[in-house]
């Protein structure tokens, strides 16, 4: 199977989209699950600080310098993609966040316990809402950032209120 | 029914009012289209076939499929899909091909409000979506008058129901919600020699450019210069038995009912198809609350963009390539759909089949370029698969075969409305180039570089790939055809 025929991006895929382990221990990052050439380049614009590039025209696809990005988060609602997370693998205890663009209703509130779902919709365990963006410049895609077990932070990728799976 | 909450949007709805449906009394919102007041109020059956007495619900929304016909206030064969709901109109289920009423063709009055004649303008350009309003931002830019004419209550064309992010650059929107481009091109003309005639169908394109519009049930004639035909697309339909099922919709008309309406479809979908729309209107769909049972794509690999179905898939929405619908289940409404695998033949595998509870089907299995004008008036026309069927014939400057004539949009061969709102701009321009008495040369040449630009970098990638074959195939036939030199 491959992202083709199934949507879902497979770990070889994935792998050359973290940075490596030394500076995932230095603070939140930015991971960009873009991998196609298409006709974008938003996020570019997105990062203040110039840490994401596309080479040639738009339809290279993004590349993150980890050096520069300090996971702030501001490309992930810039995206129409949704295709930008921010990890903070550097927390101490087994945690870690993942701050996800979310437009559904409705929103949940900062200390909610709620059930983690992978890329593939399966329900991987619990977080908790750590923050709740939504302001004005987010243009109605709100970014929410969930406490994880660490050893989820690279599968949690969505979310659903605790009782709706119930 | 009604979606009472949306993260993306805020419905405007009119008063409620009450209005009759086969002499039962029911509430709606007014400007609404009857044919959501009754989704709303769980009608989904609004006629019978005329032969097999088969029960119809609507299929297009857009005023293109006559599968929504029904009697309004004594009048047969009303389309209400696209008319708006008014306090107190008496709905009624017709029976056969229903009755014209009995009255006297007189001579109309004459009213000033109302003349026949609209007189001439430079620039006419019919359809009011991303396409026909570029153009008239490009043309009116320059000082070019023109009139852009909707059949629709308002102009925006598929971009009000768009609540997603465009993709692109910043030049084109990129990150902007459709919905939001619409406003900005509407705004962009507020200071634009520009007329936009919603309301208003082109019924005819003649010879000498003259058009003949349908305007509050009243015929009018208006003569152009120029004329750019942005009309867009009609949503293609699936064979497979039970097809006309009431709860079949169209994505396009999946998206007019909750996006534009505010009424979901139903509760739970089947998505046929995993192109961009496909995947796009589910994704719409799970916003509004309703649940998508699957999507199923006939051919082995997702034909959109993968950051697309990753939304729908985290989503928990299996995206099933390689699959195919055998049939809708259900007598007088969708119950339910049968899907099995398929063979690199397009054959069912025997065993794999597999009914999923839905009592909604949404066919988003690609759409068909609008091209009736063009052919009335005798453009040279020729069927293009990548572009998604028949189109006119257009050289560079998106002119037909007869001069003076352009296809921009859809219209001209079926892309993403990011490239749509180019052509539009590069139509308006290549007709300002000619209406001008002393048109700025350099000027011209920029604007037209940076459009040009714009639309090869659109279509530069792997997902370009048809455009750009089609548009190709184009350049040569409109050589063939004496055009371009
Ligand atoms: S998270 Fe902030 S710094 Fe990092 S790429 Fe995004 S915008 Fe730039
Ligand atoms: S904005 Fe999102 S979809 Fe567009 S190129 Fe950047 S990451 Fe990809």
């Amino acid at each position: 199977m491959s992202h083709r025929s199934d949507g879902i991006l497979e770990p070889r895929q994935l792998l050359p989209l973290v940075p490596p382990a030394e500076r995932k221990a230095l603070g939140p990052f930015v991971i960009i699950e873009c991998v196609e050439s298409i006709p974008c380049n938003p996020c570019v614009e997105a990062c203040p600080k110039g840490a994401i590039r596309i080479e040639g025209d738009m339809n290279g696809t993004p590349s993150v310098d980890f050096d520069i990005c300090d996971g702030c988060g501001l490309c992930v609602s810039a995206c129409p993609g949704l295709a930008i997370f921010v990890l903070d693998m550097s927390l101490d205890a087994g945690a870690a966040t993942v701050s996800l663009p979310y437009e559904y209703l409705p929103l949940p509130t900062v200390g909610d316990t709620v059930v983690t779902l992978s890329r593939e919709g399966e329900v991987l365990g619990e977080g908790t809402v750590e923050r709740v963006l939504s302001a004005k410049a987010l243009d109605r895609t709100p970014i929410v950032t969930l406490s994880v077990p660490a050893d989820h932070a690279m599968d949690v990728r969505h979310f659903t209120a605790k009782d709706s799976t119930a | 029914m009604r979606i009472r909450e949306h993260p993306i949007l805020d419905f405007q709805k009119g008063p409620l009012v009450e209005f009759e449906h086969d002499g039962r009394k029911l509430e709606g919102h007014e400007g609404e289209s009857i044919a959501a007041a009754l989704h709303a109020a769980g009608v989904r059956v609004l006629r019978h076939s005329i032969r097999l007495n088969r029960p119809r619900g609507f299929f297009c929304a857009i005023g293109r499929c006559s599968s929504c016909l029904m009697t309004v206030d004594g009048v047969p064969n009303v389309m209400t899909c696209v008319t708006a709901l008014k306090a107190g109109m008496r709905v009624e289920t017709q029976t056969g091909k229903g009755t014209i009423p009995d009255v006297r063709f007189t001579e109309a009055p004459s009213d000033p409000d109302y003349p026949r004649d609209l007189g001439s303008v430079p620039l006419a350009i019919v359809g009011a979506g991303p396409a026909g309003l570029s153009a008239a931002v490009a043309a009116g830019r320059l000082g070019v008058e023109c009139v852009v004419l909707d059949e629709n209550p308002v102009p925006g064309g598929q971009l009000i129901k768009q609540t997603h992010m465009f993709f692109g650059s910043k030049e084109h929107h990129a990150r902007v919600r459709g919905i939001d481009i619409g406003e900005i091109l509407l705004k962009e003309i507020e200071d634009l020699p520009v007329s936009v005639m919603t309301g208003t169908t082109v019924l005819g394109l003649y010879p000498g450019k003259v058009l003949a519009l349908l305007r509050n049930g009243r015929l009018h004639r208006l003569t152009a210069d120029s004329v750019i035909l942005a009309t867009g697309a009609s949503e293609n339909m699936l064979a497979f038995p039970n097809g006309d099922l009431p709860g079949i919709y169209g994505a396009g008309a999946v998206q007019t009912l909750m996006n534009v309406d505010g009424v979901a479809p139903g509760k739970r979908v089947l998505m046929v198809g995993a192109g961009n729309i496909g995947l796009i209107v589910s994704y719409q769909l799970l916003q509004a609350g309703v649940e998508v049972a699957a999507v199923v794509e006939g051919l082995p690999e997702i034909g959109g963009y993968h950051v697309h179905a990753a939304k729908v898939r985290r989503a928990g929405v299996p995206v099933m390539t390689s699959h195919t619908l055998l049939h809708a289940v259900g007598t007088d409404r969708v119950e339910g759909a049968i899907i099995s695998e398929i063979d690199g033949d397009w054959r069912p595998i025997e065993g794999t089949e597999i009914k999923l509870e839905v009592d909604t089907i949404c066919l988003a299995v690609g759409l068909t370029p609008n091209c009736e004008l063009a052919s009335q008036l005798g453009c040279d026309e020729a069927y293009v698969a990548e572009l998604g069927g028949r189109v006119a014939i257009h050289d560079t400057d998106l002119e037909t075969t007869v001069p003076g004539v352009y296809v921009a949009g859809d219209a001209s061969g079926i892309e993403e409305a990011s490239t749509a709102m180019l052509e539009g701009r590069l139509a308006g321009l290549s007709a300002a180039a000619k209406l001008l008495t002393r048109p700025d040369a350099d000027e011209l040449t920029r604007l037209r570089i940076e459009v040009e630009e714009g639309l090869r970098a659109l279509r530069a990638g792997p997902f370009g790939e048809h455009p750009r074959a089609g548009k190709q195939k184009m350049v040569e036939l409109a050589r063939s055809c004496g055009g371009d030199q």
